[in-house]
């Protein structure tokens, strides 16, 4: 692996791996059962540099800042190397957003370039407020021929020949702009620096080595920022190999696993659960005769790994479960949202370790993480090298917020000071979320203390961000908060919105409005929706400004009404 | 020849099949992950068996915003 103490920027660690790797294979794209691309580090350059030297001919300026709207796939990780050559900064958006909000991320990071799949861009183009978009310049991927692309150019077509100009940058400039969240009212741009993932980089494969011969499958979306440094950054750092598949069946992952025998994977809850019901139905499809010695191999390859992982015996004890998933794998990396602890250890028992963090964007990729010495179900692990954890104004149970202080904790908000130092308060970032430490050092997280939920499928939603699809509802007001800030309890998962309801004085709920919220509700993307309702009976608290006093009408809710309340929806 | 219409039909009656649903209690307009209970994941295991009824191939980014049976009915009948 590369040493990342000597590097300033990403982009020359970057350019190096490249160099020092070149002969090794850096990139697969399979869709479905085909391959469609397979990349050397040598090949990623001759592609990446002239993309670079086409964008500086187009005036693609050291610190102007380009924005990617791609699924998993080798052009984004090569446009995004272009863009660091060039000392751009990179603003990886998700691409499940709406076109809407796209052009409001797009706007509020003032994106001079934009990289986007033609799919994407069909959408975006759209839009009722296309017309207001202030990116320069747009360039498409995988665009048919003939299409309208509204002035855009052909990725694949723009190229110059000769040799780019490399950009250094420094460890404090501006690497990414990560949005942790916030379309709705208020976009949380991260701004985080070369040294926040450098930094992140060096702790992570401490632990966690990747080398030559190492084959990660990228199903996370890369704009996230567990992909990012797992699914780009480690590999290329070390020379290891990236496999990218464009559909997401699960038939298709599975063969994925053994045809390219991955060493390790990203998943998010919801994936990592989806194995095990179908490992789970296999187990109980065998006949009884194969079942009972299964049960006692994994009995005993519990009992053998309880210290600390043997992977080669549990690969010998459990061939045919190892085999279903190509017979390399190291460990499934999990993080970003909660994860049942009985998942996990079901998949331990198997000899397949699983490797549970947490972190926010806020803080790079990861504050803490498992180190398998041994492994843990019940807590998100240590801290990472370098990492400083602290539980603020602990309960008698030493429950408090967690704070972290680290050289891969984000600059600031991107263009938002006020809520940057609410956030980050002497030097520390202030988490939002409940832990605290057991005897062993190790996290354990038991709620949240900012109105916030995390999906299983990863995704944080702000309750603020989707009040704006009830505008207009015909109530007197309505608001949406997640149901563990109304009623704080020490518990993860299961996390539900609740829209708020004050009905008109002579207003009675009725079917109509049942339907028209069910309707609209609907209208949002799945991971977005409300999960029940209920009415309460007084004005909602309001600021000099009339800003809802969110703090005050959740408190008062939670003491007057019980949880129980709510009603589904 | 197939209609969306007749395509809309049969997508009904392979949901209900596939997820064990008795078939009038899904409507062309409903949000699929609600009528049939299920997850995102669980979707894309009935586009792979509505593929292979249909003999088409629906790309994962096809069905980016997709949730009502009606919706994608279109977009299977504009690959057939």
């Amino acid at each position: 692996m590369l040493d990342l103490r000597q590097y300033t920027c990403l982009g020359a660690a970057l350019r190096d791996a490249l160099e020092a790797f070149s002969s090794e294979i850096c990139l697969i794209e399979a869709d479905r059962d085909r391959e469609k691309v397979r990349l050397t580090y040598s090949d990623f350059k001759e592609v990446a540099r002239p993309l670079a030297r086409a964008l500086q001919d187009a005036d693609f300026d050291p610190a102007d800042r380009a924005a990617i709207i791609m699924t998993n796939q080798p052009k984004w990780l090569i446009s995004a190397y272009a863009i660091f050559f060039c000392g751009g900064v990179l603003v990886p958006l998700d691409y499940k957003l709406s076109p809407a909000e796209h052009l409001q991320l797009l706007a509020h990071s003032k994106a001079k370039l934009l990289i986007v799949e033609y799919y994407l861009w069909r959408t975006i183009m759209q839009a009722p407020d296309f017309h207001k978009i202030a990116t320069k310049m747009v360039l498409v991927t995988e665009a048919p021929l003939g299409a309208d692309l509204a002035g855009a150019f052909r990725w694949e077509e723009f190229k110059r020949k000769g040799a780019p100009d490399f950009v250094m940058r420094q460890r404090d400039d501006t690497a990414c702009i990560v949005y942790s969240s916030g379309t709705g009212g208020r976009p949380k741009g991260c701004v985080l620096t070369h040294e926040n993932y450098l930094e992140q980089c060096r702790s992570l494969t401490a632990w966690y080595p990747f080398w030559p011969g190492v084959r990660y499958l990228s199903i996370l979306p890369t704009n996230h920022a567990i992909d990012f440094m797992v699914g780009f950054i480690g590999p290329f750092a070390c020379g290891a190999c990236v496999v990218h598949l464009r559909t997401l069946r699960p038939e298709f992952v599975r063969d994925a696993f053994v045809r390219y025998r991955i060493t390790y994977v990203s998943l998010v809850p919801l994936i990592l659960k989806n194995l095990e019901r179908g490992l789970r139905a296999k187990f109980d499809e065998l006949p009884t005769w194969k079942r009972a010695p299964l049960r006692a191999m994994i009995a005993t390859n519990r009992l053998l790994t309880r210290r600390r992982p043997h992977v080669k015996l549990s690969r010998m004890l459990l061939r045919g479960v190892h085999r279903g998933f190509g017979g390399e794998l190291l460990a499934l990396i999990t993080g970003g949202a909660f994860m049942e602890p009985s998942t996990m250890q079901f998949f331990y028992d198997l000899g397949i370790p699983v490797v549970n963090g947490y972190g926010l964007t806020e803080a790079g990729t990861a504050l803490t993480l498992n180190d398998l010495k041994p492994f843990r179900a019940d807590t998100v692990g240590k801290p990472l090298p370098g990492v400083s954890l602290r539980i603020l104004n602990p309960d008698e149970d030493g429950v408090g917020e967690v704070a972290a202080s680290s050289r891969t904790v984000m600059s600031h908000y991107l263009d938002d000071p006020e809520l940057t130092l609410e956030t980050i308060v002497d030097g520390w970032l202030l988490t939002g979320d409940l832990g605290r430490f057991d005897g062993k050092g190790h996290l354990q997280l038991v709620g949240r203390k900012k109105n916030m939920i995390v999906t299983e499928g990863g995704k944080n939603v702000y309750p603020e961000d989707i009040e704006t699809a009830f505008d207009g509802l015909p109530v007197k007001e309505c608001s949406v908060f997640a149901a563990n800030y109304l009623w704080p309890r020490k518990e993860l998962g299961n996390e539900i919105l609740t829209l708020v309801l004050r009905l008109e004085p002579t207003q009675r709920f009725d079917a109509k409005l049942l339907e028209e919220i069910s309707t609209r509700n609907r209208r949002l993307p799945d991971f977005k929706r409300v999960g029940g309702y209920l009415l309460w009976d007084k004005d909602f608290p309001r600021t000099a400004s009339m800003k809802i006093k969110r703090q005050a009408l959740a408190e008062d809710i939670g003491k007057s009404i019980k949880r129980e309340a709510v009603a589904s929806l | 020849m197939q209609t969306a219409e007749s395509t809309l039909e049969e997508i009904l009656t392979l949901a209900a099949a596939h997820f064990k649903v008795p078939r009038e209690k899904l409507s062309p307009d409903e949000d699929f992950f609600k009528a049939l209970g299920i997850d995102s994941l669980q979707t894309l295991d009935l586009l792979t068996k509505l593929e292979n009824h249909f003999h088409v191939e629906l790309p994962d980014y096809e069905l980016q915003g997709v949730s009502d049976f009606r919706t994608l009915a279109a977009r299977i009948q504009a690959r057939r």
